[in-house]
């Protein structure tokens, strides 16, 4: 595994040298990773509204399905052994999108959450989870998608500016199933999401897509591993980002790994950046390491580039102000992403939120 | 009845070996209703002068003036100009990402106007001017100029030009790039809107075939960076006949 044994997390706390912890601000975790934060179990995940048939939620007993080596994800494992469990029945073909919001917030302790996501066999759903207020809170959020399950999660980081978000959204995705993940960040101090996923079985598929916005002195990490192990799986990473202010700072990172058993596998990463002003810094590393030849495609890019002179030329050339011509090209910039959600409703939201961002940057 | 002036305009731009100036005095007016050729060959300067008017932030103006009734236009931002009555379309027209025609369109309206048009009757506004550009409907949803065939490209700038009814229309090669039947359709587009908005234009060409639609009253022709003749349309076929080499001492 080379370079990227290096980026697997040991469970000690981190020193900030490692690989996987290089880019964190390990002093503004409010201790989540080495112990001194007090963890409090505080069950904020909540079902917002109704839940449609077919569909569980409660607090219980919960067994971790995957291994980690992340320090935080450990150390949430050994405060509780409960978490919220969300299941989707086999079969069930959820027409309405399930929500889920944060219904209790702290920011003098840390809420060490666990929660399961089990998409049944062939079932159909999408499942969004709002972020918003402040407070402190780890997470270990496991996602199982069964074989033939479609599962969308949608999870979006509105918080407050005082929120600190450390989180693992890992998926195991079974034969013939596919998982899609749609991150939207705008708003926390340090956020730090690793969106990962385990292939089990061919014929399984995973999109990773993400948008976020940082303005001055926000950090927000996305940290992707998608692990291909097995024949035949596909893989998409589309992950967009806009900084503005001193010291907004993002970071991408994109693994993925093709054993050499993963033949037929197809594999793509992305990420943009658009960097809006003098100060702030967008790091972006795509990593793919192959172990086998026999694959359909493997490939990734990453840009980091500023406004496009052209672009607002063209549209101030009609008339249109500086301001609306910016918040035009950044709107076109995220909405790719943000279109993908097809909720109508959170698009405007979060596209307001983005343009709330961008005026807080000034010019 | 506007007026648009050039007086002496000299244009720059910055290269890796220092400014080098493009412009070197060019004197131009143009009142409402008139439409002026500026034919030229490559590289003569036709677009830096179309884009010098406009705005775009690569040219420095290094000495002259460009006044629209009087109101000087150099002090103007790019928004400012087209709110003041000039519209350029643009020879490489720009793509812009996830941003739709639609929402393009109704945003310069909106800015235009000072106030967004009623929807009902910006709808048929839109509608009855792409039926006449022959363009489908679907055309409005998808991103502006993102994958457009240069045909396409055209017609949508000329689809704005109707919408937008400037006093000054600038078409900066808007004919290259169209088979026969395009250039017909959007040359009738031209003229319609001329109809509807009698609006003054400066109409920058390489060729005289356009100029079978779209009659000029002048005809001005453009080598290394200013004017070197000036007459009626019969200059024109004197192009068609002759070309540009006397035009253009090496
Ligand atoms: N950024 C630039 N750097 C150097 N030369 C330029 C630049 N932009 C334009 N030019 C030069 O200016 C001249 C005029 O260009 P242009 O106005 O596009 O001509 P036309 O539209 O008549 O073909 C050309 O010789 C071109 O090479
Ligand atoms: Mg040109």
């Amino acid at each position: 595994m080379s370079s990227l044994q290096s980026n697997v997390l040991e469970n000690h706390t981190p020193t900030g040298r490692e690989e996987a912890w290089r880019f964190t601000p390990l002093k503004r975790l409010g201790g989540m990773h080495d112990g001194s934060a007090t963890a409090v179990e505080r069950n904020s995940l909540a079902v917002k509204g109704t839940l449609p048939t077919g569909v569980t939620f409660s607090h219980q007993e919960i067994e971790a399905v995957t291994q980690t080596d992340d320090v935080i994800v450990n150390r949430v494992r050994q405060f509780t052994t409960k978490g919220a469990v969300l299941s989707i029945a086999p079969n069930a073909e959820i027409a309405e999108p399930i929500m889920l919001n944060r219904s209790s917030f702290g920011t003098d302790s840390a809420e060490f959450s666990r929660v399961l996501i089990k998409a049944g066999s062939h079932s159909k759903s999408v499942v969004v989870i709002e972020n918003t207020g402040d407070t402190h809170l780890a997470e270990d959020l496991e996602i199982v998608v069964e074989p033939g399950a479609h599962l969308t999660l949608i999870a979006l980081q509105e918080w407050g500016s005082k929120t600190i978000h450390a989180a693992r959204h890992h998926a195991i995705v079974d034969r013939d199933a596919t998982f899609k993940s749609i991150v939207v960040t705008v708003g926390g101090d340090v956020v730090r999401l690793l969106p990962t996923v385990d292939f089990i079985a061919p014929g399984a598929s995973c999109d990773l897509s993400g948008v976020y916005f940082a303005t001055a002195g926000q950090f927000f990490e996305h940290r992707m591993f998608v692990d291909h192990k097995v024949p035949n799986a596909k893989s998409r990473v589309n992950y967009k980002g806009a900084l503005a202010g001193d010291k907004a700072h993002t970071v991408w990172i994109g693994d993925v790994f093709i054993r050499a058993a993963a033949e037929g596998t197809d594999t793509y990463e992305l990420n943009r950046n658009l960097l809006l002003s003098d100060g702030a810094r967008a790091d972006s590393v795509p990593n793919l390491e192959i172990e086998t030849g026999e694959i359909v495609g493997a490939g990734h890019a990453s840009t980091t580039g500023r406004f496009d002179d052209e672009q607002l030329f063209y549209l101030m050339s009609r008339g249109i102000n500086m301001d609306d011509a910016r918040r035009l090209v950044v709107r076109g910039f995220f909405n790719e992403i943000v279109s993908e959600i097809g909720i109508e409703e959170i698009q405007e939201r979060i596209m307001a939120r983005i343009d709330g961002e961008l005026a807080k940057a000034g010019k | 009845m506007s007026t648009l002036e050039i007086r002496g305009l000299k244009v720059s731009v910055e290269t890796e070996q220092g400014a080098v100036e493009i412009l070197k005095g060019v004197d131009l007016t143009i009142k409402s209703g008139e439409t002026h050729a500026i034919m030229g060959p490559n590289g003569s300067g036709k677009s830096t002068l179309a884009y010098s008017i406009a705005g775009h932030p690569k040219y420095t103006i290094t000495e002259g003036t460009v006044t629209l009734d009087g109101e000087d236009v150099l002090e103007m931002s790019v928004d400012e100009r087209a709110k003041a009555g000039l519209f350029l379309a643009m020879q490489y027209p720009v793509e812009v990402p996830g941003v739709s025609v639609s929402n393009f369109l109704r945003t310069a309206a909106t800015a235009l106007r000072g106030e967004a048009p009623k929807l009902r009757e910006w709808v048929g506004e839109v509608k009855s001017a792409m039926e006449s550009l022959k363009m489908d409907p679907s055309f409005a949803q998808r991103n502006v100029n993102e994958g457009f065939s240069g045909g396409e490209k055209k017609r949508h700038e000329i689809m704005q030009l109707e919408l937008l009814k400037p006093k000054f229309a600038i078409l900066d090669e808007t004919d290259s790039g169209l088979d026969v039947d395009a250039l017909r359709i959007v040359s009738e587009g031209v003229v319609r809107a001329k109809e509807a908005n009698n609006h003054g234009i400066l109409l920058i060409t390489h060729y005289t075939r356009i100029l079978k639609y779209i009659k000029p009253d002048f005809v001005h022709v453009f080598a290394n960076g200013r004017i070197v003749e000036e007459g009626g349309p019969e200059l024109a076929d004197k192009l068609e006949a002759q070309g540009y080499a006397e035009y253009v001492t090496a």
